[in-house]
């Protein structure tokens, strides 16, 4: 085994692991602000590259439908928020647990409605075609391009997070919303928002993806597990924790594919054991 | 992006006339003593994965399935009686499977079972005709039904074997001394397929520079990726199922993979080159049991194609779908040979059964009832040499029906 190899390989991990980055970000941010175990999530990841690829179909171009794809779902988002999740703030956390795994199959079905049960190609955008050199290997331009989408947005979260108003107020939200309110904050308008985000980067992760994979009504059940594993090694609530997860599990799985490819999805799940076990909240949580 | 937009909307279409035959299955499900009354009717009960990820290829399984139901029956049946269909889903779940096809043989009092999609399914569906002894012709591939320990005298096999079409996929590109390199799913099938490549392979005398499995129902390959490079293959062979045939390709093909090696599968699946498109595919060469395109040749399979075009608005017969209609009419014909529904009778009418329904010559070998049939060896066509949008593929071979390209009977561990 060559030094090459393995060096092409942790750079395939490090790339996998943005994906997952992308993937998990939406569940971290709405568990981590709002107390809400979000199961549509990978639903509204499907949602997304569908939304992306028809509004690419209809206006001829990638690019509207990676910029119109997350803001419908994440006005969609706010809408559900608003209509289905408020009402069980409050209450247990499996009320919006299930609530929402009912939402999803009610999306996976609705889409099967539309666009049909079949896989729909997503073409890659033609300026993003095409591998690079990087010295020790041929990477897909779009892999790296997505890697660099990933990476825009978490340093424009991390700015909105640390570095406004607005997130002082998530931030404080989510530590302590009843003296938010005695403040004179309205923290419902925040949770409205804060949800619509969440929804919003899942849909972006799904556009993201549909140039990557065949888009099917059901894409969405496998990343849901993925963000879930992501979220927990990176300790639920933690966005920091889940970004690191996130590249730890893609460098394990790549670095798993050199000796024994078939245990690449169970590699992800014994790296969750593992942590649990050693840190049950997580890398980065912190206990109740 | 014109053109999947249109996709979208044919789609709409064809969802649409495909509930409309659902529709029409569900209220033959609510009453079945109403078309029972007669009671001379024969009942061939269908399972197959309605619903899942494989929902497609069995709603084609259907159509073509009642489209040889209608024929026999616009003849007037069989010795007079009616035939009629009784189709279940089996949620691609061998568990589920087993419990429609009891109730359809206790409950529906079927006169044969023909069906399933998924090769463990079919598994399945075996162990309860074999142990109720009802006649079963299943249309999925598998080379372990074929074997000694799980052969039940009741079962044939109209579908190929994964040892068939990796055979013919394999003698078709593989040369002497070429590099090849395996990349194979996880489970029966990814095993059962890499065993009849390696198989070939020797027999040709080319080299296996390395072999790698990949999860069942993986989305990302990408750190496969890295080591097929470095293997150097000439031939990259993928033996995988459904969507992950269509995700394995797509990003073998996004990573360069493509310019470098040949990318051959055992089975091309007419859904998944739809469901990526042309320039993914294209050059892509793997086996098939049917294409539409052979009409151009074999009448039979023109007849075939005309029939389905009539009763489905234009669309074409898929590969999978296609089984559907010769596993039926075979049966139909072996039974209207024995002159009814007697199991024994029916049995025998099978074994010396002659048949040539859609792809050119068939019939049902002896020792384990497989049926021996040509091989199409298929290559996805270039974008711009689409005639047609259903102009998908170019035959590059097709094998005729020959036992030669099966194990042998004492092979398998039959006497004699």
């Amino acid at each position: 085994m060559d030094a090459e190899l393995i060096l092409m390989q942790l750079f395939s991990g490090v790339a996998l692991g943005a994906i997952l980055v992308i993937a998990a970000l939406g569940l971290s941010i709405i568990f981590g602000m709002l107390g809400v175990v979000n199961f549509a999530h990978g639903a509204l990841f499907m949602v997304g590259a569908y939304a992306g690829l028809w509004v690419a179909s209809v206006t001829g171009s990638f690019w509207w439908g990676l910029l119109a794809a997350p803001i419908m779902v994440g006005v969609f988002g706010m809408v559900v928020e608003y209509v289905l999740v408020r009402p069980l703030y409050g209450r247990s956390i499996d009320d919006p647990l299930l609530l929402t795994f009912g939402l999803s199959y009610v999306l996976v079905e609705a889409v099967r409605m539309i666009f049909g049960s079949d896989g729909i190609p997503f073409p890659t955008p033609p300026q993003l075609t095409g591998v690079w050199d990087l010295g020790v290997g041929f990477f897909p331009i779009y892999r790296l391009f997505v890697v660099g989408v990933v990476i825009l947005v978490l340093v424009l979260l991390w700015l909105g997070l640390e570095k406004t108003k607005f997130g002082l107020i998530v931030r404080a939200g989510a530590r302590d919303p009843t003296i938010m309110k005695v403040l004179g904050v309205d923290i419902s308008k925040v949770w409205l928002l804060v949800f619509g985000l969440g929804a919003g980067l899942a849909a972006l992760g799904g556009v993201l993806a549909g140039p990557m994979r065949s888009v099917n009504p059901e894409m969405g059940s496998l990343v849901l597990a993925e963000a879930f594993v992501v979220t927990v090694i990176g300790g639920l609530g933690s966005l920091l924790g889940s970004i690191i997860a996130g590249v730890l599990v893609g460098i394990a799985i790549s670095m798993t594919a050199l000796f024994a490819p078939e245990m690449a999805t169970i590699v992800m799940f014994a790296l969750m054991a593992i942590v649990l076990l050693i840190r049950p909240e997580g890398l980065f949580g912190k206990l109740a | 992006m014109t053109d999947i937009i249109r996709n979208i909307t044919q789609k709409k279409i064809s969802r649409r006339s495909a509930l409309a035959g659902l529709g029409a299955g569900a209220s033959l499900l609510a009453m079945p003593w109403a078309a029972r009354a007669a009671d001379d009717t024969i009942r061939i009960g269908f399972p197959t994965p309605l619903t899942g990820p494989f929902a497609a290829e069995a709603k084609d399984q259907v159509k073509s399935a009642e489209l040889a139901v209608k024929q026999f029956n616009d003849k007037g049946g069989i010795g007079g009686r009616k035939i009629e269909l009784l189709v279940r889903d089996d949620k691609l779940n061998g568990g589920e499977a087993a419990t429609r096809t009891l109730e359809l043989i206790e409950k529906d009092k079927v006169h044969a079972i023909v069906g399933s999609l998924s090769s463990a399914v079919q598994l399945a569906v075996n162990e309860v005709t074999r142990a109720r002894g009802v006649i079963y012709v299943s249309i999925s591939q598998s080379d372990t039904i074929n074997e000694l320990k799980d052969f039940s005298k009741f079962t044939f096999h109209e579908a190929l074997n994964p040892h068939m079409t990796a055979g013919a996929v394999a003698r078709h590109t593989f040369k002497k001394g070429a590099k090849v390199a395996y990349l194979s799913a996880d489970y029966a099938y990814g095993h059962e397929m890499l065993r009849g490549f390696k198989r070939a392979q020797a027999a040709i005398g080319a080299e296996s520079v390395g072999e790698l499995l990949h999860p069942f129902g993986a989305a990302d390959y990408s750190t496969l990726m890295p080591r097929l490079r470095s293997m150097r293959p000439e031939i990259l062979c993928i033996s995988n199922f459904g969507r992950d045939q269509a995700n394995s390709i797509k990003q073998a093909v996004d990573f360069g993979l493509k310019q470098q090696m040949k990318i051959v599968v055992p089975v091309l699946l007419h859904n998944q080159r739809l469901a990526v498109g042309p320039e993914v595919f294209e050059g892509v060469v793997g086996g098939a049991n049917y294409y539409w395109g052979l009409e151009s040749e074999i009448p039979s399979a023109k007849a075939f194609n005309d029939a389905f075009r009539a009763a489905n608005n234009g669309a074409i017969p898929t590969d999978y779908g296609a089984y559907g209609y010769t596993g039926i009419y075979s049966l139909l014909l072996a039974m209207q040979a024995a002159g009814g529904t007697d199991t024994e009778k029916v049995i025998a009418a099978l074994e010396d059964l002659k048949y040539n329904i859609a792809k050119g010559p068939q019939h049902y070998r002896k020792c384990d009832h497989q049926s021996i049939q040509s091989v199409l060896v298929l290559e996805s066509k270039k974008k711009s040499d689409m005639k047609s949008d259903m102009d998908l593929f170019q035959v590059v071979a097709n094998e005729p029906a020959s036992e030669e390209v099966l194990r042998s009977c004492t092979e398998l561990g039959f006497p004699g």
